[in-house]
């Protein structure tokens, strides 16, 4: 059998929030800032989303199908595009029109939802999928969760809600001696199947790319390739951020000519072969179960959900934020669940997070603040404001 | 009679409290019939002089007659060689180091006469530097207006070199003001030593020290180990002349309690944080701000978040001009829980705009205060108390509001200044 190589990106962007002061609140109720949205959203549209997903129909239609590749998009990025970039919709809905590409669900608003409230989890899912069905035309039965978080009761979330396959992290301490390059399944819910990424090697795409100083700089596909293929298994998984391309790694790095020789260089080696998510998990026999008690993600090198968590500002945030699921429910003004969706993207817990040394750099690289405790307080005060709405809208009941 | 007065700001460009004061009591001077001329290391030209004359220190090139006081010199270099010094050598490295630089101060002072020298004014890394030249100029202007001043004045402990050299070289009396000490400015084990011996040196030069508060007044005794009978309190008064009170649009409905000021150890903001989180377990309708920055910011925000309050205690950072007025006018109570505060003025301006306050017995301000609600800093349960009481029982807030409004108004420089007048007059005879 040929060794799978499943390909998979994601694509999110947050709701940004303008500088939202105490005055502010009770007084104006728009929280985000739209021209920095815009903004950022038009140029990684120009410098990713277009030209990459160009790219990638290119080598569709060269590799006559043979060539797939999964996308998540989340909802915040979706109302973004529709709004500002609607040229970028277009490109990925040629992209779906090739069948060759699978759309996977995830949390409308890329929330943490899956920890907090398993009404709003359903909700978020629900809604996602629903919207990936009105743009795309396509059904999904693959799930990954925001930034690959995982544990054996989301699984079983996720399984109630249909998917029979997931997305995670194959994180060292829940592996332990076992590869990621098989597919497993949860301990709880057998019939859940979990595909892992592959972070070495997935890593040295999305960061190690363009780092002079290692050992194996450059690296060329040939080169890749010979990793893929020394890989031990049944299936190697290759999940990262779409603002790799582009962004994360700009074109000078040599990153677009590299993905546009990859996908031939692959497939010439005859005995690798691509597959969506979706295949794989038909394709491959599960090895084994996995049991993960608590959750794990692909964030920093903890691998768990302190990037979001880990210090008492995000724990409060969090627990004041999801602590409206209750008084939500019993509203149905949709301005009123719009802000309560954005205003749970995970992003703004990751600008409050202070794990400085470890993994500061990349934090830092997606923070509009300069320090936690100003994201903190900013995200306070619009939260303060809403609460403020919510609590109207109950007692006019 | 007539005084030279050695400040360090003056409207309208101020960085800190003193040069609001110090405008306060040029005028309240001037209405008792006393001419001042105010010493400042750089004036810009825009101050207000109806009701003094203002020198400006950066106009004034040092008088080479003051290149044969060595003993002077000495003094100055004194605290210039300790603002330079650099840590962790060995101690061979250390005296070479600082021979090196007793040598290159020497030149640089030798260059200095004849010259002036442009102040920041400000409290940058040179600060130390600015002190010492200060002084250099302050005897320069000292003996060029020798016989047009009575008394010298001098404003804490950057004007202190500039009053003695003054003193040293008219011979007239000399008085320092301590708005505020070492000891309000870090906590007892750490204060800056070299500063700390500037403020003694002045106080000890002086003829009579005057403190703003009972509370400065024993420090110095205390801590200085000044003769009590050389030290006089002069309450600080507040000057609101001008002052339109500003009508803000409320957003939030809920009670707002206001505190205002450096998020530092001394002004105690982690009790005013422990009493917000004991008035919410028993009322939700109210908000806690915290306005200002500081050291103690982030613990500040740490804390907040780890009691579980930040969706009802807020932080604005540092506010500036009309966002302070407004602060206070969205405010229906206001704590001030320093653990040591010379004097206070916020509180004056809190009650001055109908916001009732709540000050601890370590300010100054406490001493004058009839009307404003006092606790000790660290009795978090006697502020929650008076927190919740001002937010729940109207009549008492409404009392507490109209009785500060009249109180605050009566504290007026004019009266204060009249007690600087007797102080001067005790020393010319």
């Amino acid at each position: 059998m040929k060794k799978s190589i499943c390909l998979y990106f994601q694509v999110h962007q947050p709701t940004r929030l303008r500088l939202y002061r105490f005055f502010d609140i009770g007084k104006d109720s728009h929280y985000y800032d739209d021209f920095a949205n815009r903004t950022i959203l038009k140029r990684i549209a120009q410098k990713c989303y277009l030209p990459m997903n160009e790219l990638l129909l290119e080598a569709i239609r060269q590799n006559k199908g043979q060539f797939k590749v999964a996308f998540s998009i989340s909802g915040s990025a979706l109302e973004q595009f529709e709004r500002y970039a609607p040229e970028v919709i277009t490109s990925f809905r040629r992209l779906a029109d090739t069948g060759c590409v699978e759309f996977l669900s995830e949390t409308y608003y890329h929330s943490l939802a899956s920890l907090a409230s398993p009404a709003e989890f359903r909700h978020q899912v629900l809604k996602h999928k629903e919207h990936i069905k009105e743009l795309f035309g396509v059904d999904t039965v693959t799930f990954r969760n925001t930034e690959l978080i995982y544990s054996d009761s989301i699984g079983a979330q996720v399984r109630e809600m249909g998917f029979k396959t997931m997305l995670t992290e194959g994180a060292r301490h829940i592996m332990g001696w076992r590869s990621p390059n098989y597919v497993y399944t949860d301990e709880i819910q057998p019939d859940l199947n979990l595909l892992l990424r592959n972070y070495g090697l997935s890593d040295d795409v999305a960061f190690r790319f363009s780092e002079k100083g290692w050992s194996d700089w450059p690296l060329t596909a040939e080169k890749f390739v010979d990793w893929l293929e020394a890989a031990e298994g049944d299936i190697v998984n290759l999940f990262m951020d779409y603002e790799t391309f582009g962004e994360h790694q700009p074109r000078e790095t040599g990153i677009f000519d590299f993905m546009a020789a990859l996908p031939e260089q692959i497939l010439r080696t005859g005995n690798m072969e691509f597959v969506t998510p979706a295949e794989a998990s038909a394709k491959h026999k599960p090895v084994a179960e996995l049991s993960v008690p608590e959750a794990i993600s692909w964030a920093d090198e903890e691998r768990d959900v302190s990037a979001w968590l880990g210090n008492e500002l995000q724990q409060d945030a969090y627990n004041k934020v999801y602590g409206l699921v209750e008084k939500l429910s019993l509203v149905d003004d949709p301005m009123l669940w719009a802000d309560f969706g954005h205003l749970q993207e995970s992003d703004h817990l990751y600008y409050m997070c202070t794990k400085y040394f470890s993994d500061g750099e990349i934090h830092k690289r997606f923070n509009p603040y300069d320090t936690p405790y100003e994201a903190f307080i900013n995200y306070m005060n619009v939260l303060s404001d809403f609460i403020i709405r919510v609590n109207d809208a109950v007692s006019q009941k | 009679m007539k005084v030279l007065m050695f400040g360090w700001e003056f409207p309208p460009h101020i960085a800190g409290g003193l040069g609001t004061a110090c405008e306060g009591i040029v005028k309240g001077l001037a209405h008792n019939g006393v001419e001042t001329l105010f010493v400042m290391p750089s004036a810009t030209g825009d101050e207000d002089q109806s009701a003094t004359t203002i020198i400006n220190a950066s106009d004034v090139a040092v008088d080479t007659a003051l290149m044969n006081e060595t003993d002077f010199l000495d003094k100055v270099q004194y605290i210039h060689i300790g603002s330079n010094l650099v840590p962790y050598v060995d101690p061979e490295e250390f005296t070479n180091v600082v021979e090196e630089e007793r040598l290159r101060q020497e030149k640089d002072f030798r260059i200095s006469y004849g010259q002036k020298y442009k102040f920041s004014g400000k409290y940058g890394t040179n600060l130390m530097e600015e002190v010492a030249r200060y002084a250099l100029v302050g005897g320069t202007i000292a003996l060029q207006h020798k016989h047009e001043f009575d008394v010298i004045h001098a404003h804490d402990w950057l004007t202190y070199m500039a009053g003695i050299a003054a003193k040293r070289m008219s011979g007239k009396p000399l008085v320092v003001h301590v708005h505020a000490t070492s000891f309000d400015r870090s906590s007892n084990e750490n204060i800056d030593t070299r500063v700390y011996d500037i403020e003694r040196r002045g106080m000890e030069a002086a003829d009579k020290v005057i403190a703003v508060s009972d509370l400065t007044r024993n420090i110095v005794i205390n801590k200085y180990g000044i003769s009590p009978d050389k030290v006089v309190t002069v309450h600080n008064a507040v000057d609101f002349s001008g002052r339109e009170n500003v009508f803000v649009e409320r957003g939030v409905r809920d009670k707002v309690v206001t505190f205002l000021g450096r998020i530092t150890f001394q002004k105690g903001p982690e009790y005013f944080i422990e009493a917000a989180a004991k008035v919410l377990k028993r009322t939700k309708n109210v908000r806690f701000v915290m306005a200002g920055s500081g050291d103690m910011m982030n613990r500040s925000i740490r804390q907040v978040a780890r009691l579980g309050i930040s969706d009802r205690f807020h932080f604005t950072g540092f506010l500036r001009g009309a966002d302070v007025q407004k602060m206070f006018a969205l405010s229906d109570v206001y704590i001030m829980p320093s653990v040591s505060e010379p004097f206070g003025i916020s509180p004056l301006e809190a009650m001055r705009t109908g916001v009732p306050s709540i000050i601890s017995h370590q300010s100054g301000a406490s001493e004058v205060l009839k009307y404003a609600f006092k606790v000790n800093f660290w009795d978090v349960d006697a502020m929650a108390d008076d927190i919740y009481a001002l937010i729940q029982y109207p009549a008492l807030a409404s009392f507490a509001e109209k009785e500060g409004f009249d109180e605050v108004n009566r504290l007026k420089w004019n009266n204060a200044t009249a007690k600087m007048k007797q102080v001067y007059e005790s020393l010319i005879k």
